[in-house]
Order: C-alpha cells, then sequence, then structure tokens
C-alpha cells in the first residue's frame, strides 16, 4: 500500500476533529465527566494501566481465550460448513435457523456452561465458541457454493482425482471466503468472550470494565476500553486490509 | 459431479420443503432430549417439561408487562435501525468520498464488542427506556447502512443517467430508482439488522432496566434457574427463527424480482 488516499485523509481529519471537540467540550465542562471524559484523561488512564502492570493478567486470560475460542471454531465450522455443502436439502430446512442464529444472545447459557464444565475458562471458551462458529460454517458454505462450474468441469476434463481437486481447485478458489470466515471468527470470539466476562465472569478484561463501572472508576474503565477496542481494531484493520489483497490477487471484487 | 446432479434435481417444491423443515424440527428435539438426559434435567430441562415451564411463565400475570416493554423497546430501536439506516446508507452510498471516508470506521464499529460500550450507553442516556433503545438501534442500524450503501454503489450508472435525462426530482430519484435498484441487498441488510436489534436491545435490558425479557434472563441467571433461561431462550429462538423466515421468503421473492 503507497501511501495515503484522499479518503484516507479525511478520515484521519475527521476522526481527530471528533476527539478535539470531545476534548474540548470535556475540558470546557458541558460534558458530565460523570459520564464520559476527555479522550487525554482515557488515554492517560490507558496508559497508566499498562504501565503499573496489574492488568498484564486478565489482558492475557482474554487474549488465550479468545485465541482458544476462535481456533475451535475455524476447525468445526470449516467441517460443519462442508457438511452443510454436502447437504442441500438439510441445508434448506436449516435456513432460517441459521439465519436467526445471531439474534439470541448466545451467553444467557453461560450457567450451563458452568454446571457443564466447572468453574474455570472453559464455559467462556464454549460461549466464543459458539458465537464464532456460525460464522465459520456459513462462509465456508458461501465458499463451496461459488466454486464455479468452469472450474468444476475442468476438474473433471483433466480427471483430477477429488483429493486433487479439492486441494488445486476448490480450496484455492474459496480462499476469500475462508478468510472471511477467519476473520469474523475471530472478531465473534472476541465479542462473545468479552460479552460473557462482562455479564457473569470473575476475571478477565471484560470483567474488568464491567468493575470499574461499578465502582465509578472512569479512568480505568475508559483506559481499559481503549485498550480493549484499540486492540480489536488494530487487528481487524489487519485482517482487513489482508483480505483486500487476497480477494484484489483473484482479480474479483 | 454428484452435488452439481442434486442442485438440479432438488428444485424446492413447497410440501418436500416443509417435510424438510418437520424432520429437521424433530430430529433437533430428539437431540435435545438425549442432551437433557445426558446431562441431568436440572441442568439441562427437556423439550416437555421447558414447554410447561414456559407455558407457566407466559399465565404469570406479570408477564405480559415485560413482554410488551421487550416488544416496545425493540420496536422502536428496529424503526430507528432501518430508517436511519437507510437514510445513512443510500447518502454514503450516493456520495462516494463520504462513502469511502466512513466504511472502514463503520466495519470497525460493527466488530468491535458493543457491550464494552454498555457503561458509556448508560452513563449517557440514564436508566431506562433510552438506554435499551440506544442500544439496540446501536446494534442495528450499522449493517443496515453497510448493506444499502454497498447496494446504492453497485447500482448500474445507466439507471442514474436513464433517470437525470428523465429529469427526476432528488426524491423521485429515490423512490423511483436508487430503491427498487437496491432492494434485495436493502432486504438482506434488514434481516441483519433485525437479528442484531434484538440481540441489543435484550442484552439493554439486561442491564438497564428492572423489566422485561432480558431482565428476566440476567435475573435468573444469577438465581441459577435453568428452568427458566431455557423456556425464554426458546420462546427468542422460536420467534426470531419465525421473523427471519418471513424475511429469508421475502427476500426470496425480491431477489427473484429485481435481483440478477
Amino acid at each position: 500500500m503507497s501511501g495515503m488516499s484522499r479518503a484516507g485523509w479525511i478520515r484521519l481529519f475527521v476522526v481527530s476533529l471528533l476527539v478535539l471537540m470531545l476534548e474540548v467540550a470535556c475540558r470546557a465542562g458541558w460534558i458530565d465527566p460523570v459520564a464520559v471524559i476527555a479522550p487525554t484523561k482515557m488515554a492517560a488512564g490507558a496508559w497508566n494501566l499498562l504501565a503499573s502492570g496489574s492488568y498484564t493478567k486478565p489482558i492475557l486470560l482474554t487474549l488465550s481465550n479468545v485465541a482458544m475460542a476462535a481456533a475451535l471454531s475455524v476447525v468445526v465450522g470449516f467441517a460443519a460448513g462442508w457438511v452443510l455443502y454436502r447437504l442441500p436439502r438439510f441445508r434448506r430446512a436449516a435456513d432460517p435457523l441459521l439465519a436467526s442464529y445471531y439474534a439470541v444472545p448466545t451467553f444467557i447459557f453461560y450457567p450451563l456452561f458452568i454446571v457443564l464444565f466447572g468453574l474455570n475458562r472453559w464455559p467462556l471458551v464454549a460461549i466464543g465458541f459458539i458465537f464464532a462458529v456460525v460464522a465459520m460454517a456459513l462462509n465456508t458454505l458461501q465458499g463451496f457454493e461459488r466454486v464455479p462450474q468452469v472450474l468444476r468441469r475442468t476438474a473433471q476434463a483433466m480427471r483430477l482425482s477429488p483429493q486433487q481437486t479439492l486441494i488445486r481447485l476448490v480450496l484455492p478458489s474459496c480462499a476469500p471466503h475462508l478468510f472471511t470466515g477467519l476473520k469474523l471468527s475471530i472478531v465473534y470470539a472476541f465479542i462473545g468472550v468479552i460479552a460473557g466476562e462482562f455479564v457473569l465472569s470473575g476475571a478477565g478484561l471484560g470483567f474488568e470494565i464491567a468493575f470499574a463501572y461499578n465502582s465509578f472508576d472512569n479512568a480505568t474503565m475508559y483506559g481499559l476500553m481503549i485498550l480493549l477496542l484499540g486492540f480489536v481494531g488494530g487487528l481487524n484493520m489487519l485482517l482487513y486490509s489482508w483480505e483486500r489483497r487476497l480477494y484484489l490477487r483473484r482479480g474479483g471484487r | 459431479m454428484a452435488d452439481a446432479l442434486a442442485a438440479k434435481s432438488s428444485r424446492p417444491i413447497l410440501p418436500k420443503a416443509a417435510l424438510d423443515k418437520l424432520l429437521l424440527l424433530a430430529a433437533l428435539l430428539v437431540l435435545w432430549q438425549l442432551l437433557s438426559m445426558l446431562v441431568g434435567a436440572e441442568v439441562l430441562t427437556n423439550p416437555l417439561a421447558t414447554l410447561r415451564r414456559l407455558g407457566s411463565l407466559m399465565s404469570d400475570p406479570s408477564f405480559a408487562g415485560h413482554a410488551r416493554e421487550t416488544g416496545s423497546a425493540f420496536a422502536v430501536a428496529l424503526v430507528i435501525s432501518l430508517a436511519g439506516g437507510l437514510g445513512i446508507g443510500t447518502l454514503l452510498g450516493a456520495h462516494r468520498l463520504s462513502g469511502e471516508v466512513s466504511e472502514p470506521l463503520l466495519v470497525g464499529l460493527y466488530s468491535i464488542p458493543k457491550i464494552t460500550l454498555y457503561p458509556m450507553v448508560l452513563l449517557l442516556f440514564g436508566l431506562g427506556m433510552s438506554a435499551k433503545i440506544a442500544f439496540g438501534a446501536l446494534h442495528g442500524i450499522i449493517p443496515v447502512i453497510l448493506f444499502t450503501m454497498s447496494a446504492v454503489r453497485n447500482i448500474p450508472q445507466i439507471y442514474l443517467r436513464a433517470g437525470r435525462s428523465m429529469r427526476l426530482t432528488p426524491s423521485q430519484m429515490f423512490t423511483g430508482v436508487l430503491i427498487p435498484a437496491s432492494l434485495p441487498e436493502i432486504v438482506t441488510g434488514f434481516r441483519l439488522g433485525f437479528s442484531l436489534t434484538l440481540l441489543g436491545t435484550l442484552i439493554g435490558e439486561m442491564f438497564a432496566s428492572q423489566r422485561g425479557i432480558g431482565y428476566l434472563l440476567i435475573k435468573s441467571m444469577e438465581s441459577n434457574e435453568s428452568g427458566v433461561i431455557i423456556a425464554l431462550a426458546l420462546l427468542l429462538v422460536v420467534l426470531a427463527t419465525a421473523a427471519s423466515w418471513l424475511l429469508l421468503e421475502l427476500e426470496r421473492r425480491v431477489h427473484g424480482r429485481f435481483g440478477t
């Protein structure tokens, strides 16, 4: 990527302007400091958290939970997407269920998982997993479905074996969709784990935010939020630009 | 290949599709029953007991109030998500530069765990109805914006030129060209927006209020009444699935009529 586009500069300008306006409004006392604190104070809070080192453990705990949930959901979601693809009748019947999957707050099952797995990290991993796995499955399915017919016919004409067809042709052809699935899995695992921690758990980043909120510690709360959002946002941007490049290389849209 | 054949031979005729859905439903019920037997009824109540629990829950006189509370918060949030998302999405799609400026920001906002923004929403809107609505709309509006924007952006230039040469006013252009040409994708966005608005509203209720389905959920989570949780989850799954089914049908119809 060479340099920044015009839109990129405008975006930077708009965002900085918004932050500046918020800063001015907070400093001038137009916004109640109980609700929102000035961005510089948020940043200072975030820096203090990192420097003090007392939040390293919850951060690492959350990240490892997310990593496990995402890895599990990528593997299982891929398999599930393949099964859905092979069974079109089943898939059509399950369509409304799949479509409504994300309307139900999955973390309400947290108490069940605690009974099933015990009071440890696995209930949270399970929540991240059930939140992320369907996104991976749906994207895998879409990838398989969108392999152009002409490629499949070419494979037949060249008498490729099923394994060769899969490795040489089907997988490369659906790679962008698989990557989108991977990206969403990571994002959704984050959302699931953090939401679970926020609501019920006694440790982790989400819990610390809720704890700081309940004890009116705005500097810590906004500091943690900034750290979390910065991390997730940065990860997203990385994956997003990677994905763009993948699509571009295929000459697709 | 076999699946190409299968795709050709199984064009959906209604009775068969309906039969498949019934079969799937039966299989899910059996699975649920088995799972319940495996982990124990006090952890996961079986289907029949859950239905009975749901029945007694719904016949409780206070339930109607909770349901009405959730319903009205959801309805307002949905209207804000759909109308706001449609308006903003159309503007951003029609004006290329502002679309380019805002798209990465919106995608970023869409993919962060919005639950962490909850304290801020609460502090800004206070406890009660407005916080729930704000949280529902916050979840739902972004996918609607994103889908509308991409739909409007992908409208073939020639439609716009034809509209201009016919001297359509901006509002005629909006209702006569932009909306019909982008309808299929917009309906997909609406479907996503619907699900996420419901999710957001429920999460909002979990913390911001003393009423509503979300409040019932968090209360039974805290007292570990798994029977109530499962019963409410069943209610939500059934409602959301029914709505998604309707929207999917609508989507299929719209795609058939306007889509490529």
